[in-house]
């Protein structure tokens, strides 16, 4: 098995794949976001609920696509929950670094996320690992209804 | 391989003679010889007169030594991630034999220029060049004659060509085009934007679950609506071999034109444009050993000599005036500004190629991998292959209960295995088959059942890893 590939898939992210955590329905959401990324058939459907500081009071997602985004959704939602607006967009910078630079070093905030590195050895699976952020992202900016994002620009 | 029916050691003159006697291909070193009679000239026999060693290769599938072709293709010689490399990934586009490197080479050392217009030399021979290419594709697909070829960069544009210019000028408002569920976007997309921008409406035949088309539903999607039945003859994700004659002549039989979608085929298998009884066929240079960015559009003469021209500008045009232009007749009336000469050069010397080895012995080798490839894929547990049972192209489409098609495509490549995962540009058919894409594993005459094995030892451990 080479190195690079036991990176990619290690067995926290191959567990979140099989068993994603915060799996289904939100129904209570404020925001529902769609994910898509074309190139690859992957979707996510994010649910997000805010506390009155317009925290990320909870989080839910579902969907299907392949292991990194599945796991990189699961892993997300997990950390994120309950987080403030502003940490929310910190992590979401230090992930983006984590799956593209080269040099960093991965913030220790990110805690679990750093499983998902393997993934900067990849160029074409980026966007695998990026879905749900996008997601999230979205769901911030719309603040409340309904959205559609997508990895590729349209 | 028999040496004694099939493979001779030659020295000498004697391989002159045994290239009479035999419709072979030839080798000598690094050099390749594609021979039969009408272009034996292109060989240097003169080298092989010095004491050359030639292996000859009878065109029978069984006596082809497929291995020995192998070393036409420099590119098969290395090693990805510390593995032999195995490219499963020719129906996205095949490698490039030696001859055909050397063709662009050549032309580019020698007679680069452009063509049609200067009265130099080398736009004479540039000239020559292109338009015996021109010949050759009409040779190769049995046009009636070379004025039927167009060049375009590839099947992509051969088929937007028919549905701009044809499709602009002979379309109505409810006129209905007929297309397959099967269709890869580049036979659908065109006429889609066709439909919007003429209110023409769309129709479908569909797929069964076996990946064959429904053409039992011909006769009542087969309306006098109907001006085109646009269809792929092999397809891309299924390998779906589609009775091309028997679907031209019910079309014909409405008064509605066909458009073959050739891109799968064109490479592997004899094919006769007047026996199809197709008005349309389309065909990218990439796939077939030729490089990338030439593609042909047949069409059939007088239809092509009713379509007005597409892009206007220099090559096209009989003499222009400030406020208007008249046309040449196809298929120069087609091929606006400079043509890519060199892609048309070397999309010749890949039928060379292809036809010193012979189309029947491809599609026989390239058949029985994909047969092969599907059987030892059910092997495998959790495993769907899609695509006929029987009548295979050369590719096999399959998903994995354990693993996503690009997970299961980034494990492979760090074996050294390219494939390829997704939807294919097939988003509608992935849909139809309830599936988000596939991995598609597709063979061309240099692959070997010894790779489709080891493919199977990957996909195990695939199954291992991600279970």
């Amino acid at each position: 098995m080479s190195p690079e590939i036991e990176e990619l898939y290690q067995d926290v992210i191959l567990d979140h794949s099989r068993r994603p955590r915060n799996f289904g329905e939100l129904p209570d959401a404020a925001v529902l976001v769609h994910g898509d990324n074309p190139a690859c058939g992957d979707e996510i459907h994010l649910a997000v609920k805010f506390d009155a500081d317009g925290g990320l009071e909870d989080i839910k997602f579902s969907g299907r696509g392949c292991a990194i985004s599945q796991a990189s959704a699961s892993l997300m939602t997990m950390k994120l929950k309950g987080k403030s607006r502003a940490e929310v967009m910190e992590m979401l910078r230090a992930f983006h670094d984590l799956v593209t630079a080269d040099t960093s070093d991965a913030p220790k905030t990110l805690g679990d996320l750093r499983v998902m590195q393997g993934v900067r050895k990849f160029p074409q699976r980026v966007k695998c690992a990026m879905l749900a952020w996008r997601a999230v992202q979205q769901a911030f900016e719309q603040g409340s209804g309904e959205a559609m994002v997508s990895t590729e620009p349209v | 391989m028999d040496d004694a029916d099939a493979s001779h050691r030659l020295r000498g003159t004697s391989a002159w003679q045994a290239a009479k006697r035999l419709q072979f291909c030839g080798r000598r070193g690094d050099r390749h010889y594609s021979v039969n009679a009408s272009h034996a000239l292109r060989i240097d026999w003169r080298a092989a007169e010095r004491g050359a060693d030639c292996v000859v290769h009878k065109a029978v599938a069984s006596q082809v030594d497929w291995n020995a072709l192998r070393e036409d293709f420099p590119i098969l010689r290395q090693q990805v991630r510390g593995y032999e490399l195995i490219y499963f990934d020719s129906a996205a586009s095949s490698q490039k034999p030696r001859a055909v490197v050397e063709a662009l080479r050549n032309f580019y050392e020698h007679d680069n220029a452009n063509v049609h217009r200067g009265l130099h030399t080398l736009s004479g021979r540039a000239t020559e060049a292109y338009e015996h290419a021109r010949q050759r594709v009409a040779e190769y697909i049995g046009a009636a004659n070379p004025d039927e070829i167009i060049f375009t960069r590839g099947t992509t544009e051969s088929i937007n060509l028919v549905a701009q210019a044809w499709g602009g000028k002979f379309i109505r408002e409810g006129d209905v085009i007929l297309l397959t569920v099967m269709e890869h976007h580049s036979n659908l997309v065109p006429w889609q934007l066709l439909a919007e921008r003429k209110g023409a409406r769309l129709r479908f035949l569909p797929v069964r679950d076996d990946g064959t088309l429904d053409v039992d539903q011909l006769s009542s999607l087969l309306t006098p609506e109907v001006k085109i039945f646009a269809f792929t003859h092999i397809s891309n994700s299924l390998g779906t071999i589609n009775p091309v004659a028997k679907l031209c002549a019910k079309a014909r039989a409405v008064g509605a034109l066909t458009l073959v979608d050739a891109a799968q085929s064109i490479g592997h298998t004899r094919l006769d444009v007047q026996t199809l009884g197709c008005d349309f066929l389309a065909f990218s240079g990439h796939k077939m050993c030729g490089p990338t960015g030439i593609g042909v559009l047949y069409g059939r003469a007088e239809l092509l000599d009713s379509i007005p021209p597409w892009h206007g500008g220099g090559e096209m045009i009989v003499s222009v005036t400030l406020e208007k232009s008249t046309f040449k007749k196809p298929p120069h009336r087609f091929e606006g500004g400079t043509p890519n000469i060199a892609g048309a050069i070397g999309l010749a010397a890949a039928i060379d190629y292809i036809e010193s080895i012979g189309r029947p012995a491809i599609f026989e080798h390239d058949s029985q991998l994909a047969h092969y490839a599907a059987d030892r894929l059910t092997e495998l547990p959790g495993t769907r292959v899609f695509g006929p049972k029987e009548e295979r192209g050369a590719l096999v489409g399959f998903v994995m209960d354990a693993a996503h098609p690009h997970d299961l495509t980034t494990f492979a490549d760090q074996y050294g295995l390219a494939m390829r995962g997704g939807h294919h540009c097939n988003q509608p058919l992935m849909r139809h088959f309830g599936v988000s894409g596939t991995t598609r594993a597709s063979f061309y005459f240099y692959n070997t059942m010894e790779e489709i094995d080891r493919m199977v030892e990957i996909l195990h451990a695939a199954l291992r890893f991600f279970s």
